[in-house]
């Protein structure tokens, strides 16, 4: 078989790798190979030290610069993220160097430390930078194993689609509610305007609905007095059936803003931590030159 | 007693009413004949306030009425003034039945409006064409309706609409879309299913069913309508309805029979081709004149400039400088040889082969679409793996081809008169070879959609580019020094066939021994493994297959058929065979080629005993792939669904590398295994969306990206020839404040498409009305990073793909068995 000329085309994706896998684990090798050569300089040189090792060394200072300089970049993820620039770079490749060269801070920071911590603000800063990145460790684990369950639970149904057929089903009720009475139409009304989708993000990340007003409604339909006419009985029956369609719609609706709310939740800490983190860097920085 | 006058003018649109009001300036005895009740009928039916625009921006206006671009209502008050201050004499509701008589005394039918004498005939019907009617008992009682202007008209009324296209489910949707509005609205469909439909429009047409809002009878036709009710035919039987209200949308047939029955000849049989004109608009009926769309002219401009000159020409002016000559004049300009406008169509006209055949009216229009570049000895005209799909004749002097890409020293000559780009022209595929020029060289650059006219209209044009598309294609698949001498025996029996998708060209099992070359569209290999097909292998154009049974005289080892609607050409084995005896060099490459098929043969068998399931799931992603339209992509996104976390941070970086507007919906789409196909351009190899488009506005761009040019002028042919649904009309929203006001203060809408009520806002600040466009990926075109969806993808979920390169059995363990 034979194809005419190869392809010759601008930077293209073209491997199918995910981001923690990116390019052969290039940045988990960059980030494990800083992590071994910082230990093994450390026990190395902490021997020879005059005192024990601590950021005011030769040592301290070269491990804080480097992961200071982390911390800056590894926050300025946030920025490359939204900028759409014309010229050749990939969001994926940076996540991946996000990820690990964020993990190896763990060990860079730590040897900055000398293992001296204390109740002041260069711990706190050293703190919060753990807090980041254990939150950021969060995020991992859902970026690497809920897309799965988000792409399983919705099929091929949009968000718009969930919204509109929940819209379509609350005007079948009010329609199918025209010849209803009043207990009838209270509990229509209970379900139409009464059920809330969604509400704040712990409500969402618990997808915990029990006062559901659509539920509500249901057990009301079934505690009505016996319909007097052969018309209300087949109104309550079709109401039955769409008050059930709704439930269903709703809990697909719900499952899937709760497994959104799992996949952002993490950056709830992430992000006001590193803004923390940032300022206590900060002023830990000024307070070590200020009291040189 | 009928009325004679000098010129009858049918049709009010844009050509006929600037043919009447030149007619009317002229104090010519005149009658603008226009079958609704008002003028402009095509114009008059766009959708209320919609923005019209006047392209070509280059051409001048020279007509008795004015026109420039703005609101609908605004163009057709300013005609309607135009038409009366001229003094047209104009008669409304007069359908034109029939034309009969010759030049000087032709007798027009207008069925019970009598019928009218005239001298001349200028035919300006356009294309729409009239509605399919219904043809049962009681159709032409007055609440049988072939248009629905506003669907808000009717209240409390049983309607019955009638027709499974777009059109009548959107009028049954509009009908019932209001509750309040108290209708009954059912919709009848002669068929099983809704096919002919998009499917968002059946989409919401089940929903309006399953909600009550409608009724949808299929597999049923109105057999009876009276006063009040309608029967129809059922295959249950028959079974009567109130109905007070009938709306007919079963398409329309195209006024080409009616054209014809006046005795006028079309270019050819085609479905696409237009009459037969001499350059003053004449038709091979002396007397009768064809302008505008019906000429092949959609654009209002030039139906306007025709409809002044085709008046100037009856009235016997010769010497008219067309409007176009200072278009013309600029496009040569700068060209070698002095030539006047005119002297250069016949210099072009009498050289190039396949232009032969055409008018000089023809000419200039073919002139207007295409380019003629002065080449120097040694420039390229094109370079190898350029993308590029227009076809090229050579004026003057000649070419060669550079048909070894390692050795750029070994080339074919192409002398004057024939073309060159033709592979490119068919296959939409990119260039193969590098052409440079021989010698100093005059070309003409024919686009496709020209070429493609010009195919259709001048049948030799048409025969010639096929043959030398086989021959060509032939020695540049096969390479191994061929020359035109030995090929000739095998393509005097070749045949160029058209293949259904689906429809095999080689069965598995089968006897057949002919070798085939796929022209255009693409193929999949399947073999029949443990009684299931397995798919093994995709065909792009440009390939050819069933060398294995050929050479070595054993039933076929594979099916092979058409992923798309595809062309091939079918090489008859023997002189085949015959030609490999001769070249063994040829032999020898087709052996080495076969061996590598039969590896990768040998390669799925033995995956599939090891990992049937692997293989099976390859096999069905391959098959929903090229089900989704695939196999006609060149250029697809793709979205691994194990990936992706739905933080469509694609869409956001889309509309803000795009004037704010995102051209992809991740959400929409299909699904299949982890694998789904998002809302958004595949840059087909032919393009459903370039089929009809006025102005040419679109085209492909030099990394093969259909793209939509500034001409667009928003009348949404494209959006609806998309079987995709990935183009959408929409204007480009005022510009976002910055980023940093966004991130820091808050201001304005933050990355990403703006919401609706923001853009609204906004443009209501800003002041300025702006039409709807046709909008669609363009592939980033010119942005070095490439795709901006890929490159904003935090996880390596999007990912756009050639079939090609995705379809490999490379990819078996990769797609599926990945952990």
């Amino acid at each position: 078989m034979t194809q005419i000329g190869a392809h010759t085309e601008r930077v293209r994706q073209r491997t199918h790798e995910g981001f923690l896998r990116h390019h052969g684990f290039r940045y988990a090798q960059i980030a494990t190979g800083l992590c071994v050569a910082a230990v093994g300089v450390y026990f190395v040189t902490a021997a020879r030290l005059h005192e024990p090792p601590s950021g005011g060394s030769w040592l301290g200072y070269t491990l804080g610069t480097i992961s200071a300089g982390l911390i800056v970049w590894l926050a300025f993820l946030g920025v490359r993220k939204r900028v759409i620039t014309e010229g050749h770079y990939s969001l994926k490749a940076w996540v991946s160097a996000h990820v690990y060269l964020g993990l190896s801070l763990v060990v860079l920071a730590t040897l900055h430390t000398g293992f001296q911590f204390g109740w002041n603000i260069h711990t706190l800063a050293y703190a919060l930078m753990m807090l980041v990145i254990a939150s950021g460790a969060l995020g991992i684990w859902a970026y690497a194993t809920l897309p799965q369950r988000l792409h399983a639970n919705r099929g091929e149904i949009t968000r718009r689609q969930m919204l509109d057929a929940l819209e379509r089903l609350d005007a079948q009720l009010r329609d199918v509610a025209q010849p209803l009475d009043r207990a009838g139409a209270a509990v229509v009304r209970l379900s139409v305007e009464d059920t809330e989708l969604g509400g704040g993000f712990l409500r969402r990340l618990t997808n915990n609905h029990g006062d559901d007003a659509n539920q509500r409604a249901l057990k009301a339909l079934r505690n009505l007095p016996p319909p007097a006419g052969e018309r209300q009985a087949e109104a309550l029956a079709k109401i039955e059936e769409l008050l059930r369609q709704k439930a269903d719609v709703l809990s697909l609706a719900r499952r899937q803003m709760q497994i959104t709310a799992m996949l952002e939740g993490w950056l709830f800490i992430h992000i006001p931590a590193t803004f923390a983190l940032l300022a206590a860097l900060t002023a830990h920085i000024v307070s070590v030159f200020a009291y040189w | 007693m009928a009325e004679t006058y000098k010129i009858a003018i049918v049709g009010s649109g844009p050509a006929g009413m600037s043919a009447a009001a030149h007619a009317a300036k002229k104090g010519v005895s005149h009658v603008l004949l226009e079958k609704t009740d008002h003028l402009s009928d095509t114009i008059f039916r766009y959708q209320k306030g919609k923005h019209v625009m006047a392209t070509p921006n280059v051409l001048v206006l020279r007509a008795d009425c004015e026109f420039d671009a703005g609101k609908r209502e605004k163009i057709l008050e300013q005609w309607d003034a135009d038409v009366k201050a001229a003094g047209v004499n104009v008669r409304f509701k007069a359908e034109v039945k029939a034309i009969t008589g010759e030049q000087g005394a032709f007798t027009l039918d207008l069925g019970k409006g009598g019928t009218i004498q005239a001298e001349n005939v200028i035919l300006a019907i356009g294309t729409q064409g009239n509605p399919n009617l219904m043809r049962c008992e009681g159709a032409s009682l007055p609440h049988v309706q072939y248009q629905l202007d506003d669907p808000g008209e009717y209240t409390d009324e049983h309607i019955f609409v009638i027709g499974s296209g777009d059109a009548g489910i959107e009028n049954a949707l509009g009908l019932a879309a209001d509750a309040g509005q108290g209708n009954t609205v059912t919709i009848l469909n002669r068929s099983a299913d809704f096919a002919r439909a998009k499917k968002a429009n059946v989409d919401n047409l089940m929903a309006a069913r399953d909600a009550g809002r409608m009724t949808v009878m299929t597999e049923t036709t109105p057999s009876l309508v009276e006063e009040g009710w309608v029967t129809v035919d059922t295959p249950q039987g028959s079974s009567r309805y109130r109905c007070d209200r009938i709306i007919a949308r079963m398409g329309a047939s195209p006024p080409r029979k009616f054209v014809e029955s006046c005795g006028v000849t079309f270019a050819s049989e085609q479905p696409s081709a237009f009459p037969t004109l001499s350059p003053t608009f004449e038709t091979t009926k002396p007397g009768i004149y064809v302008i505008g769309a019906l000429a092949g002219y959609p654009l209002i401009k030039h139906c306007m400039n025709q409809g002044f000159d085709v008046v100037e020409f009856i009235l016997g002016v010769t010497d008219l400088e067309p409007a176009d000559e200072p278009l013309l004049k600029e496009k040569l300009k700068g060209l070698p040889g002095n030539r006047s406008v005119s002297e250069w169509l016949e210099f072009l006209r009498s050289n190039v082969e396949i232009l032969n055949g055409l008018s000089p009216l023809q000419m200039r229009e073919f002139l207007l679409d295409s380019e003629v570049r002065a080449y120097r000895a040694g420039e390229p005209c094109f370079i190898r793996n350029e993308q590029g799909s227009s076809l090229f004749g050579i004026a003057s002097g000649s070419v060669k081809v550079e048909v070894d890409p390692a050795n750029p020293n070994i080339t074919v000559p192409i002398g004057q008169g024939s073309i060159f780009g033709e592979v490119g022209l068919i296959s939409g595929r990119r260039r193969g070879a590098t052409i440079r020029a021989a010698e100093p060289t005059i070309c003409i650059e024919i686009p496709r959609m020209a070429a493609l006219k010009l195919m259709a209209q001048v049948p030799e044009a048409r025969d010639t580019v096929n043959r030398i598309t086989t021959e060509r294609q032939v020695l540049q698949i096969f390479k191994s020094g061929l020359t035109p001498e030995d090929i000739r025996d095998v393509l005097a029996g070749s045949e160029v066939m058209d293949v259904k998708p689906g429809q095999p060209i080689i069965s598995e099992g089968d006897l057949s021994d002919d070798l085939y070359i796929i022209r255009s569209g693409s193929m999949i290999v399947e073999k029949d493994i443990g009684g299931k097909p397995v798919f093994m292998n995709y065909v792009p154009a440009g390939s050819y297959s069933g060398e294995m049974a050929m050479i070595e005289r054993s039933p076929r080892v594979a099916t092979v058929k058409a992923a798309i609607r595809s062309q091939v050409v079918k090489l008859p084995a023997e002189p085949f065979r015959a030609l490999l005896a001769r070249k063994p060099e040829l032999a020898a490459r087709m052996q080495a080629e076969m061996k590598a098929r039969r590896e990768i043969n040998a390669f799925i068998e033995e995956q599939k005993e090891q990992f049937g399931g692997a293989v099976d799931m390859y096999s069905s992603v391959a098959n929903f792939l090229i089900k989704q339209g695939i196999g006609e992509a060149t250029d697809v996104l793709l979205i691994d669904e194990s990936l992706c976390v739905g933080c469509d941070n694609c869409e956001r970086a889309c509309a803000d590398s795009h004037d704010g507007l995102s051209r992809l919906n991740r959400e929409a789409g299909t699904t299949f295994a982890n694998i789904h196909v998002p809302t958004s351009c595949r840059h087909c190899e032919h393009p459903h969306c370039m089929s009809d488009c006025p102005p040419n506005a679109i085209r492909r761009g030099p990394d093969g990206e259909v793209f939509i040019s500034d001409t667009c002028i928003g009348c949404g042919n494209c959006q609806r020839a998309c079987p995709y649904g990935v183009i959408q009309m929409d204007k480009p929203p005022p510009k976002k404040p910055g980023l940093l006001s966004w991130m820091l203060f808050g201001v304005g809408p933050g990355p990403g498409q703006p919401d609706y009520e923001w853009r609204k806002k906004a443009a209501k600040a800003g002041g300025a009305e702006s039409p709807k466009l046709a909008i669609k990926c363009d592939m980033c075109s010119g942005k070095s990073g490439g795709p901006a969806c890929v490159r904003a993808c935090p996880t390596g979920a999007a990912i756009r793909v050639s079939p090609d390169a995705f379809l490999s059995v490379a990819r078996v363990d990769k797609v599926v068995a990945r952990p």
